[in-house]
C-alpha cells in the first residue's frame, strides 16, 4: 500500500474541490504476453500502436450503437458530475463522468466527426498521443462500470459502455490489464477465476457438507458433477472459500436442502463472474458463457440458478440469453436463469422456509445494493424486484434491519469501489478512497441506528468491504452475504437445536420493521 | 438590396438541405448500428409501451435531470419549453391563413424570449462560476449558449425594441417555401436574427445539438426490460455465431 491518505468520513458525502492530478499516478499492472495472448491480443504495445487503435475504435464504432450515440450526445450539462464516487472520494476532475468519457470523445471528434478534422480547436478534439494513451489506462481503469451516472444522464449515456470499449481497444493493440486477462484465462483453462481445479473443490464442497453437520446434525450435500440434477448452481467461486462468501453458499445448500430439489454444482463450469465483461469483450464473454451452456447440457440439469454476485448477475440475466441461448432444453417454468435470492423468496412466499429470527439477533444489519444488481438486472416480475427481494430476505431472517440514506442504495446506490475488474491490489489507493461515499452512509447508520453488520450479495463487495474496512477503523467481518444470514436463522428438518418448536415460527410475511 | 435577399434566400435553402440531409444521415446511422446487448439502466419498463412512456417523460419532463440536480433541471427546462413556445408562435410566419392554435399560442409565445434568455443565461453563470463545470466546458459550449443567446436577443429586440416589418418578412418566408422569391426586409437586427439561425441549422447535425435524436436511440432508456424472455442478438454477433458452431 502506498502513502496516501484514508479520507475523513463526513455526514453526508460532500462534493470535493477539484484536484488536478491528483489521481494520474492510479493505473493497474500491464499483463504480460502470457496474459495477453491466450485471449488473442498482442503481448506488448504493438510498434503501431496508434494506426490499430484507430482502426479498432472504428469497427466499435459500427458495432456498438450505445458507442456512437453516447459519444455523440454529451452537451456537458454537467449533470454527471457528482455522481461517481471515484470523484467523490478523490477530487480528481478526470473521474467525473463526463470528464472521463471526454478522454474518448475527443480522438473520436479528431478521426470520426467533420468538426474534429476541420476545427479540432473548437471542439475540444485531441489526437491519439502517448499521454492520451496513458491517460486512457489510468482513468478508464478508475471506472468500476457501476453506471449510477447512467442513471442521472438526460440522455442516459452510460460510462460503462465507453470504458468497456477503451479497455478493448487497448487490449487490441497491446496495454491490456493484468488482473483482468490473467483471471479470464484462467477461466478458460481451469474453469474459474482461482485457478481452482475439480479435485481441489471436492474436497472443499465435502468438508462445508461436515461444517454444517457438525453444526446442525443435519447431513446437507453440495454436490458436484451430479448428472441428472434438477438445478445447477453457478456461483463466484470466491463463494468455495472467502470469507464471507462461503458462508453464504452454506446457506444456499441448506435452502436448497430444505426444498428438496436435487442440484449441483459443476466443476467445467464453476465461476459465475465472468471478467470479460468488464475488458468489454464480447468474444470473450461469450466464449465463458458457453461454459455454462455447455456444463448444463452434460450434467442434463433442468434449471439454472445463479449465486450472490452482482456483475455475474449481470451477464446471466442481461446477456445470457444472447451469449449462449436459446436456453430451449431447460424447464420453460421457471425464469432461465433464477437468482438465489428469487429462488429463496420464492419459497418464503410459499411458507415453505423456517426461520429462527433470532440467530441473527446479535446483528443490526443494512443492505448494501451491488451496482450491477440494482442498475443493470431485475430480480423476480416487477421492475424494482432487485431492491425488494433481497430486502424483503432479510427481513424474513433477521429482526433489526434498516436502510441507508436514500440517495445511496436502490438505483442511486453507490460502488463498493473495487467493481468493474479493480479488485486488485495495485489499486488499493483508488479502492479505499472510491469506497467514501458509500462509508459515508453506513458510518451514518453507524451512528444512529446502531447498525453493526452489513449485507452485500456480490462477491467483489464482499471481498472489497473486507478489505478496506479496516482502512476506515471497521473490523473486516461487518460485511455479511444474505444468504449466510439465511444460514443462521433456517430451520432443518431434523435440526438438532436446544430450543425447540415454541421459538420458531414460519418467515412467510415480515410482520415488524418500517414499510 | 437583391444581394441580401438572394443571399438569405441561397442560405435558406442550403442550410435546410444541409439539416435534413444531416440529421437524416446520423439517424439512419444510429438506426443501422446494432445493440449488441441488453442495457437498459433499470428498474426499467418491462414492455414497449412502458418504454415509450419512459422516453415521454425524458423528452417532455427531463426525468433522469430531475433526478440529478435541481438546478440544471430548472434552467434547462425552463430554456427547452419557451424556446417549443417560440418555435411555435414562428409557425405563424409560414403559415397562411394562421393556425388557429398557433393564434393562441402567440401571447405565451412572445414572452417566452424572456424564459429562455433567463434560462440561457443561468446556464452560461453555471458554466462560468461552479468549478466543475467549467472544468468540462470547452470553446464550442460556450459559443452554442452565445449562438442561442444571439438568437433569443435580436428576436426580443425586433419584439420589443426595434420592430421589424413583419408583413414583409413574411412576405419573404412564404416565397422561400412556395419558390416565389421575395425582397428581405432590410433589418439589419433581423439580418442578424436570420443569419444565426442559419447557423444553428448548419451546425445541428455535427454538433452536440445531436443529444436531441440521440436521447431517443439511447439504449440505457430505449430499451425493454425482456432480456430473460426474448433472445436479443445483434446481426454482426449471430454472424460470429453461425462462424464460430
Amino acid at each position: 500500500m502506498g502513502d496516501y491518505k484514508v479520507p475523513e468520513l463526513t455526514e453526508f458525502t460532500e462534493i470535493p474541490a477539484l484536484q488536478e492530478g491528483a489521481m494520474s499516478h492510479s493505473h493497474p499492472y500491464l499483463a504480460a504476453p502470457e496474459h495477453q495472448e491466450p485471449l488473442g491480443f498482442p503481448g506488448e504495445l504493438v510498434e503501431d500502436w496508434h494506426d490499430r487503435a484507430i482502426a479498432r475504435f472504428g469497427e466499435l464504432l459500427d458495432k456498438s450503437r450505445a458507442l456512437r450515440v453516447y459519444l455523440d450526445s454529451c452537451v456537458r450539462c454537467g449533470a454527471c458530475t457528482d455522481k461517481c464516487h471515484y470523484f467523490l472520494g478523490t477530487g480528481d476532475p478526470k473521474n467525473m463522468p463526463v470528464a472521463r468519457q471526454d478522454l474518448m470523445r475527443k480522438v473520436y471528434r479528431r478521426h470520426f466527426t467533420f468538426a474534429g478534422k476541420w476545427l479540432p480547436w473548437l471542439v475540444g478534439a485531441e489526437d491519439l498521443t502517448e499521454e492520451v494513451l496513458d491517460d486512457w489506462y489510468s482513468y478508464f481503469h478508475q471506472c468500476s462500470q457501476c453506471r449510477r451516472c447512467s442513471v442521472y444522464c438526460p440522455y442516459g449515456i452510460d460510462t460503462a459502455e465507453l470504458s468497456m470499449a477503451a479497455r478493448d481497444i487497448m487490449d487490441h493493440i497491446g496495454k491490456g490489464q493484468k488482473y483482468c486477462n490473467e483471471i479470464i484465462g484462467k477461466v478458460h483453462t481451469i474453469g474459474n477465476n482461482l485457478g481452482l481445479p475439480g479435485p481441489a473443490l471436492a474436497d472443499t464442497l465435502e468438508g462445508l457438507e461436515e461444517d454444517i453437520e457438525d453444526e446442525t446434525g443435519v447431513k446437507v450435500r453440495l454436490p458436484l458433477d451430479e448428472k441428472g440434477a434438477e438445478i445447477l448452481l453457478v456461483t463466484p467461486s470466491a463463494d468455495f472459500f472467502a470469507e464471507p462468501h462461503v458462508d453464504g453458499l452454506m446457506g444456499y445448500a441448506k435452502v436448497f436442502h430444505q426444498a428438496g430439489v436435487s442440484w449441483t454444482i459443476s466443476s467445467y463450469a464453476s465461476e459465475a463472474a465472468n471478467f470479460a465483461m468488464f475488458i468489454g469483450s464480447y468474444e470473450q464473454m461469450r466464449e465463458i458463457a458457453l461454459r455454462i451452456r455447455k456444463a448444463a447440457l452434460d450434467l442434463g440439469v433442468k434449471r439454472l440458478v445463479f449465486g450472490e454476485c452482482g456483475h455475474a448477475w449481470r451477464v446471466a440475466y442481461s446477456f445470457l440469453n444472447t451469449l449462449a441461448g436459446p436456453w430451449d432444453f431447460l424447464d420453460q417454468k421457471y425464469p432461465i436463469p433464477q437468482h438465489i435470492c428469487e429462488f429463496t423468496y420464492d419459497l418464503i412466499q410459499k411458507g415453505a422456509l423456517k426461520f429462527d429470527k433470532s440467530a441473527n439477533d446479535d446483528m443490526t444489519l443494512t443492505f448494501h445494493d451491488s451496482c450491477n444488481v440494482a442498475r443493470a438486472t431485475r430480480m423476480g416480475g416487477v421492475p424494482g424486484g432487485q431492491f425488494e427481494i433481497p430486502r424483503a430476505i432479510a427481513r424474513a431472517v433477521c429482526n433489526n434491519f434498516v436502510d441507508m440514506a436514500p440517495d445511496s442504495i436502490r438505483e442511486g446506490t453507490y460502488c463498493c469501489g473495487g467493481g468493474g475488474g479493480l479488485l486488485t491490489d495495485d489499486l488499493m489507493e483508488l479502492r479505499v478512497k472510491g469506497a467514501k461515499p458509500r462509508m459515508d452512509a453506513l458510518n451514518q447508520v453507524v451512528q444512529t441506528d446502531g447498525v453493526t453488520h452489513m449485507i452485500a450479495i456480490c462477491a467483489i463487495c464482499k471481498s472489497q468491504f473486507s478489505k478496506v474496512f479496516p482502512e476506515y477503523g471497521m473490523g473486516m467481518d461487518r460485511v455479511v452475504s444474505l444468504h449466510q444470514l439465511v444460514s443462521n436463522a433456517i430451520i432443518l428438518d431434523g435440526q438438532t437445536t436446544d430450543e425447540d418448536d415454541d421459538e420458531t415460527k414460519a418467515g412467510a410475511a415480515p410482520t415488524e420493521t418500517e414499510e | 438590396m437583391a444581394v441580401l435577399t438572394a443571399i438569405f434566400t441561397v442560405g435558406f435553402y442550403a442550410a435546410t438541405a444541409w439539416l435534413i440531409y444531416g440529421l437524416l444521415r446520423k439517424i439512419v446511422q444510429y438506426w443501422r448500428t446494432p445493440a449488441p446487448l441488453k442495457i437498459p439502466t433499470m428498474p426499467a419498463p418491462l414492455t414497449r409501451g412502458g418504454v415509450a412512456m419512459r422516453l415521454v417523460r425524458e423528452v417532455v419532463l427531463f426525468e433522469s435531470l430531475f433526478k440529478s440536480n435541481k438546478w440544471i433541471w430548472l434552467f434547462g427546462w425552463m430554456f427547452h419549453a419557451a424556446l417549443l413556445l417560440a418555435m411555435l408562435r414562428h409557425l405563424r410566419y409560414f403559415t397562411e391563413p394562421v393556425w388557429s392554435w398557433v393564434v393562441l399560442v402567440q401571447p405565451f409565445g412572445t414572452y417566452a424570449g424572456f424564459a429562455m434568455l433567463a434560462g440561457l443565461g443561468a446556464l452560461w453563470l453555471r458554466r462560468v462560476l461552479v468549478e466543475r463545470i467549467r472544468y468540462i466546458s470547452g470553446p464550442s459550449d460556450h459559443l452554442m449558449l452565445a449562438l442561442l443567446l444571439g438568437i433569443t436577443a435580436s428576436g426580443l429586440v425586433m419584439r420589443y425594441v426595434a420592430r421589424t416589418d413583419i408583413v414583409a418578412l413574411k412576405q419573404f418566408i412564404i416565397g422561400l417555401m412556395r419558390f416565389d422569391w421575395q425582397p428581405m426586409p432590410t433589418d439589419p437586427v433581423l439580418a442578424v436574427h436570420l443569419g444565426l439561425v442559419i447557423v444553428l441549422m448548419t451546425v445541428f447535425p455535427f454538433s452536440k445539438l445531436l443529444h436531441a435524436p440521440g436521447l431517443f436511440f439511447s439504449p440505457t432508456r430505449n430499451q425493454v426490460d425482456s432480456a430473460r424472455e426474448k433472445r436479443h442478438l445483434a446481426s454482426w454477433a449471430a454472424k460470429l455465431e453461425a462462424r464460430g458452431e
